[in-house]
């Protein structure tokens, strides 16, 4: 396998996690997920529900999909840490996606609950992919926390913004040693290219996907901007410049007067 | 005994055990990909048996969903 993606020991040949959040149906979301070609998928832990249909679990079982619990709701580090017990209950997994929620209607982590939710999980033997804001300090900080990823957001939650300061993804990626997935905010493919672009692992997407008018097309579509932007990273872009830099040469020009 | 399942007030009997408010929220639960919270704290599937329950506990019954 060329170029894999390592994850606290763990090896994908897919650079693009898929959240399962916001899907209309769970065969629209079966369709998406085998499109995407995504090895991992998120899911959110809530009351069951005796009438529900169908499980989450039998598509990701099916798609082949490793499952990635978060602790998405958890408005302080205290239900976020007792979210990860159940969510290691219940899936039999220590792997958790952390989210400390800090306001409704941003969705904003909250960096200090964040912190504090990291250590003891981590404490406690959980492998913590953490998100977080786009702030390279607290990114490092989460890393010598002992974090097996680090996810920065591009913007909020489903709000499809994209990546709304890139230079402090870069930040974020020019100076870590674990993985770094950039999470929430992808609106579409290119956005999701640039985030490869900007030296990101992998990228980790629920709503672009679920909530487009075809998930399925768009999952290949983002799929392929994975690719793309992990490729043109690898290839060493130009540098930008203020004027033009010809690529024809001037020698040997005619004189035409 | 008067209990809190999934945030709804619900009966038990005396001597119920956190097994009796599971199957009392679905008779026919599979423990795969189900964990309990009793008060705000995570009961290990091997506990349910014999975990009993007091009045007034709130018991939360989770599992898996679709979610970012």
């Amino acid at each position: 396998m060329g170029d894999p993606l390592v994850i606290a020991d763990h090896v994908f040949s897919s650079r693009l996690i898929i959240g399962t959040g916001g899907a209309p149906s769970l065969g629209s979301l079966e369709e998406a997920v085998a499109a995407s070609g995504a090895e991992m998928a998120t899911v959110a832990l809530r009351r069951v529900d005796p009438s529900a249909r169908g499980s989450i679990l039998g598509v990701l079982e099916r798609t082949g999909c490793k499952i990635l619990p978060n602790t998405a709701g958890c408005f302080t580090a205290k239900d976020a840490v007792t979210t990860a017990g159940l969510a290691r209950q219940a899936l039999g997994t220590d792997w958790i996606k952390l989210e400390v929620i800090g306001d409704d209607k941003t969705l904003l982590p909250d960096p200090v609950g964040l912190l504090d939710a990291a250590e003891t999980l981590i404490d406690d033997g959980f492998i913590v992919l953490a998100y977080t804001n786009d702030d390279p300090i607290l990114a490092r900080r989460l890393e010598s926390l002992g974090c097996a990823a680090v996810m920065p957001l591009g913007s909020p939650i489903g709000s499809g913004m994209g990546i709304r300061n890139p230079y402090n993804i870069r930040l974020i990626t020019e100076a870590a040693r674990v993985p770094i997935i950039l999470d929430a905010g992808i609106g579409t493919a290119s956005d999701a290219a640039l985030a490869m672009e900007l030296g990101c692992d992998a990228v980790l997407v629920a709503s672009a996907i679920t909530r487009a008018e075809r998930p399925a097309v768009m999952a290949e579509a983002i799929r392929k901007g994975v690719e793309g932007g992990r490729a043109a990273w690898g290839a060493g872009r130009i540098p930008r410049r203020l004027y033009a830099e010809p690529s024809s040469t001037f020698e040997g020009l005619p004189d035409l007067e | 005994m008067n209990v809190t399942l999934n945030g709804h007030s619900r009966s038990l009997e005396e001597d119920a055990t956190v097994v009796d408010a599971v199957r009392l929220l679905d008779p026919e639960f599979s423990p795969k990909g189900v964990a309990v919270a009793l008060n705000g704290e995570v009961v290990a599937r091997s506990q349910w048996n014999d975990r009993r329950l007091h009045e007034d506990d709130r018991i939360e019954v989770l599992r898996a969903v679709g979610g970012g």
